[in-house]
């Protein structure tokens, strides 16, 4: 940090300092407020009753109430179990960000380290379609996995993780900022397989791009609705977003069985772990943005 | 250098496998599925189900008539086609939502870095303005329609100030505010990140020569900073403009099936969402065209990075070692 | 006109049960023939064909092989009703060594009838296990599943009687009755629809909050007007918005909405567009959307909304909850003196109709049928279970004996101040009158085309405009159908 003082010039004025700074405090403090707004009102939505009509500033009574039915035999029998929906998402998520991780970095550092004819075209290949939607090809997916006989599986949800264009780009621009050639060319002379080389002493240089791509690939995975809803038919196999998606179509189209409170309080704790992950890891992800990103 | 590119290119290959082979079979495939479909006159009639009890050659419930060159693209381009109309929608979204991201983005990541600034808590602020993007898209849009819909806070807010009773959400022009305030809200943070990784790694040398020369914040913001983050900052357009192409949830939500006021939060992929199950022919060349636009808009961002940047790197790096 | 298009499109769904579809005199080189036929839908609300006793297959002559028990349902309203009454009630000898498995798919984005369309496409290849056994339908969508041949006839393949089913209100089965007279499932429960009104309004503007004298102000549509207009005086809006009456109109087209593969707007869509275009621009309703806060708002008793039109699930589900003042949750209670409990009262209106409802449908392949005739006989036959589900769940039954047992017990609703509405919804149900009026794209059709036309109402667009909307949005949604 110290190496970029004096950024702002020597001629504005202590007092247009202090302008400056009170402009900054207030903007940011206003951001501050939109940010954390969303996750305000979902919590106190949590504390609300069954019917909930508008929105509420303050807290409601129902948290407990809403807690012990979420937990209730009969909630477990109707929506199916929600730790195991945790395990399912937490199993998907846990796979998929280490597979994505690993052989993206696997990738690139093929492209960063070998020199060879395809390497060019590899690398243009893998950047162009990255771009490409996932909804661009789903309609060929489905009938393809069902062919295959992949539905209702945890392996299409998990195994294309090993092909993530993004996380790759990521990787070779990481690789090229903080993996020096040469130390690949040491443990090569000390013997080692390549191979091995990359899992014992590449792999612990890239452990902040692993952190950064690692909670996003995690983040997007735990709340992916689109390919599992799309996969997953058991119900003993249903993820997160799944259950929450049954327990919105309930308040549209079941009154009776509806229950905003609950469906409020069980979104809350998904999005728990995620944040409490996000928290832990933020000084990392944030470096470890700055390390992997592109200087001028 | 030679001797190692002989000895162990292999490995290079060896170690694309894994990639190139997931690919071609979860992602290739499929997408050369959808071309060869985008050229067929396929459609379902989703009014009916497949006959169990006679099975017929083919299922009773689709018509294929064949090849049919470019009919399926000529329907959705054609003048008011549905890929000419959600494209727009969809690009206006994008820029309603983009140019705060990049304004706000911009100011944030001068901010942080501007030591003389010295603004405290950074680490609490850098945290709290990434955190919306942790929530499910569909629970944020859901909270922003409540507030904005008829009888809503934002809503009562509006009409106390404005006097006007129609709902933000039953306008075309503000429905757009709307999805585009969420849009921003949930990647402004990500893209200040972004933005002060690229100003923290600008050769601290320039200003201290800005700083001796008397330039004012300003003039070393537009002729120092902005010209050296350049290509991130291309990146973070093209990255944006890919990602806001496949625009979805977050107009669903706020806007419904029939995307909301007079259709105009109706993106593209909504368009894709709602006929996939019947209009197979026309949706594959509505993805196809999607391809073809994320390509291009791709291979820009390629062209951006590879010349201003990763070459620069890399030179840089050939001639410490030389 | 109408019973031509019926006997042709009747001969069409014959032509198309046979075997042989060159039978048809189409072409077999031209593969889209027989798919026109098929484009053809069928109108729905058919009569049943009754059937001989001799027909009905004995019920220890139904297969009962299978291990698994597989129902497809979009929410977890039927899994309750079947746990609480059906289970403790089951013929425990037919599920010997069977379990259940609930395949649960929302209907959000149509993600339910894809699912189950993939699955009915697999029925044949797939292991007897994994074959649907049961599955759910809507009454927007039914016909789709009724005019296919996935659905077990009720009578010949289930093995239940006429006398079984003689105390369902006929409209329940006219439903799910295709165009050869074949009935392809039943109900637990019937949806008639009544108007809802605010008594304290109804005093205040009209004289009387008695529900027969008001009806009687509310008996057709003109009557109707007149008292929108005297509503309208005092600030009171009819209405809450734009989609409340849209069920009574739709459920008395002369003709459905899709007929040979091409879309028409009925003159009754067209009667509610116009009436509904006509309270907006006088104030006549609040301008609210179906569901939305504000429409929830109108139903607190001092809402500024005179009425709504609430089939029997609305009543307790929605209108109960949304016009305490404390909610249940925070420890009001649901008694007099809370917000608008006891102060609302029910009219038939001056239009019979019904909103909603849910069908049981066995599954042809289905190596369980034994037990699929054993839960239609228990959830949407026995009078004793029925009568139970309308005193405990306030859920409206599908058996007027069990109705007429409450009836003549007395029954009174604390809610409506003491009123025996039930009487009313026996009326209204016995008055749906449906044939003709259902196409198997209603669901689309309905949705797509309210919300074309909210921007109409709302002045962002002409009438044209907005059809062209809808046009637009349901091509996409039923790509094989056109529209002028």
């Amino acid at each position: 940090m110290a190496r970029i003082e004096g950024v702002a010039g020597t001629t504005d004025s202590r007092t247009a300092l202090t302008v400056r700074r009170v402009i900054a405090y207030v903007v940011l403090i206003l951001l501050v407020i939109i940010s954390l707004l969303p996750f305000y009102l979902l919590i106190i939505n949590a504390t609300r009753g069954k019917v909930q009509t508008g929105l509420q500033f303050y807290p409601g009574k129902a948290l407990g109430g809403n807690f012990k039915t979420l937990l209730s035999e009969n909630y477990k029998q109707t929506y199916g179990d929600f730790f195991r929906s945790f395990a399912n998402s937490l199993i998907i998520a846990a796979f998929t960000t280490v597979l994505s991780v690993y052989f993206s970095a696997l990738t690139a550092y093929a492209i960063h380290v070998y020199d060879f004819k395809l390497k060019k075209i590899a690398h243009t290949f893998i950047l162009i379609v990255m771009m490409v939607p996932t909804q661009a090809s789903a309609i060929g997916l489905y009938r393809m996995l069902k062919n295959m006989n992949l539905l209702d599986s945890y392996i299409p949800l998990i195994v294309p993780a090993v092909a993530a264009p993004a996380v790759y780009f990521f990787m070779i621009q990481y690789m090229a900022s903080s993996l020096p050639l040469e130390i690949v060319e040491a443990a090569r002379i000390d013997g080692c397989g390549e191979f091995r080389t990359f899992n014992t002493i590449v792999t612990p240089i890239l452990k902040p791009a692993f952190a950064v791509q690692g909670i996003f690939t995690f983040v997007s995975s735990w709340n992916n609705l689109f390919m599992p809803q799309m996969i997953i038919d058991t119900a003993e196999k249903k993820t997160i977003p799944l259950i929450l998606q049954i327990m919105r179509a309930n308040i549209q189209s079941n009154p009776m069985a509806a229950n905003a409170g609950v469906m409020n309080l069980f979104m809350v704790l998904a999005i728990l772990p995620v944040v409490v992950i996000y928290l832990i890891l933020s000084k990392n992800i944030i470096s470890g943005i700055a390390l992997g990103s592109v200087k001028g | 250098m030679k001797r190692k590119s002989i000895s162990y290119a292999k490995w290079g290959y060896i170690f694309l496998i894994p990639f190139f082979l997931v690919y071609a079979v979860f992602s290739l495939a499929p997408l050369i599925q959808t071309f060869y479909y985008s050229f067929i006159d396929y459609s379902v009639n989703t009014g009916a189900v497949a006959s169990v009890r006679n099975p017929v050659p083919a299922a009773d419930n689709v018509v294929n008539n064949g090849f049919c060159g470019f009919k399926n693209y000529s329907s959705v381009i054609g003048n008011g086609g549905i890929f000419t109309e959600s494209l727009i929608n969809t690009m206006i979204l994008w820029l309603i939502g983009f140019i705060p991201q990049i304004i706000f983005s911009l100011l944030l990541a001068v901010w942080f870095t501007d030591i003389r600034l010295r603004l405290k808590a950074q680490g609490f602020f850098k945290t709290v303005i990434y955190l919306p993007n942790v929530i499910m898209a569909s629970a944020l849009s859901l909270l922003f329609y409540s507030l904005f819909t008829q009888g809503g806070a934002m809503y009562e807010l509006i009409y106390n100030i404005t006097g006007n009773e129609q709902s933000w959400l039953n306008t075309a022009g503000g429905s757009r505010v709307v999805v585009g305030f969420i849009n921003f809200m949930m990647w402004y943070g990500n893209t200040t990140i972004l933005l002060m990784a690229a100003i923290m790694g600008i050769d601290t040398s320039l200003y201290e020569a800005a700083q001796i020369d008397g330039a004012n914040p300003s003039q070393t913001f537009w002729q120092i900073t902005i010209p050296l983050i350049k290509p991130i900052l291309a990146y973070v357009l093209v990255t944006s403009m890919i990602g806001g192409l496949q625009m979805y949830d977050v107009p669903y939500i706020i806007g419904g099936k029939a995307g909301g006021a007079n259709g105009k939060l109706m993106t593209v992929v909504s368009q894709i969402q709602q006929g996939k199950n019947s209009a197979v022919g026309n949706v594959a060349a509505l993805s196809v065209l999607v391809f073809i636009v994320s390509a291009i808009l791709g291979f820009i961002t390629l062209k951006v990075m590879d010349d201003k940047s990763v070459k620069t790197r890399y030179n840089k790096k050939k001639k410490k070692k030389a | 006109m109408t019973k031509l298009k019926r006997i042709l499109a009747g001969s069409l769904a014959l032509c198309m049960a046979g075997s042989m579809l060159t039978a048809c005199g189409g072409d077999d080189s031209s593969k889209s023939d027989s798919k026109a036929a098929d484009n053809a839908s069928k109108a729905g609300g058919n009569t049943a064909t009754p059937v001989d006793d001799a027909d009905i297959p004995a019920a220890d002559s139904l297969v009962n092989t299978g291990k698994k028990y597989n129902i497809y349902v979009w929410n977890t309203e039927f899994k309750e009703r079947f746990e609480t009454y059906y289970w403790p009630n089951r013929d425990e000898a037919l599920w010997d060594g069977v379990e259940v498995n609930w395949v649960t798919n929302s209907n959000e984005g149509n993600v339910y009838q894809t699912k189950l369309d993939e699955a009915i496409s697999g029925q044949n290849d797939a292991k007897d296990d994994d074959k649907i056994d049961m599955f759910l339908v809507e009454a927007d969508y039914a016909l789709k599943y009724v005019d296919s041949d996935i659905c077990l006839d009720v009578r010949k393949e289930v093995g239940i009687s006429e006398s079984d089913t003689a105390n369902q209100y006929k409209y329940t089965q006219d439903v799910m009755t295709d165009s050869n007279g074949i009935l392809k499932g039943l109900s637990w429960q019937a949806t008639p629809g009544l108007f809802l009104y605010n008594a304290d309004y109804a005093k205040d503007v009209l004289g009387t909050d008695d529900p027969e004298e008001v009806q009687a102000m509310l008996s057709d549509w003109d009557k109707f007007n007149d008292v929108a207009a005297k509503m309208q005086e005092k600030g009171i809006a009819m209405v809450s918005g734009f989609d409340d009456t849209y069920r009574c109109f739709s459920n008395t087209v002369s003709s459905p909405w899709v007929t040979d593969g091409k879309i028409t707007i009925d003159p009754q869509i067209s009667a509610w567009v116009d009436q509904t275009k006509d309270y907006t621009d006088k104030g006549y309703n609040n301008k609210t959307s179906l569901w939305d806060d504000a429409w929830k708002a109108g139903q607190k008793i001092d809402g500024k909304t005179f009425g709504y039109f609430f089939s029997t699930w609305g009543i307790p589900f929605t209108l109960l909850p949304n016009t305490l003042d404390k909610s249940v949750d925070d420890g009001g209670k649901e008694e007099e003196g809370n917000g608008g409990y006891g102060k609302w009262r029910a009219c038939a209106g001056p239009q019979a109709y019904f909103w909603g409802g849910t069908w049981i449908c066995g599954a042809y392949g289905s190596d369980n049928i034994a037990i699929t005739r054993d839960i239609m006989l228990k959830l949407t036959c026995d009078t004793d279970i029925m009568k139970k589900i309308t005193e405990e769940q306030q859920d409206y039954t599908n058996n007027k004996e069990a109705i007429k047992q409450l009836i003549d017990g007395g029954y009174s609703n604390a809610f409506l101040g003491g009123q025996d509405h039930l009487s009313l919804l026996t009326e209204a149900a016995d008055n749906i009158d449906l044939s003709n009026k259902l196409s198997a794209y209603d669901q689309g059709c309905n949705e797509q085309f309210q919300a074309a036309m909210k921007d109409y109402f709302l002045g962002n667009v002409t009438y044209d405009e907005a059809l062209e909307n809808f046009k637009k949005n349901i091509t996409n949604v039923y790509s094989t159908l056109t529209m002028d």
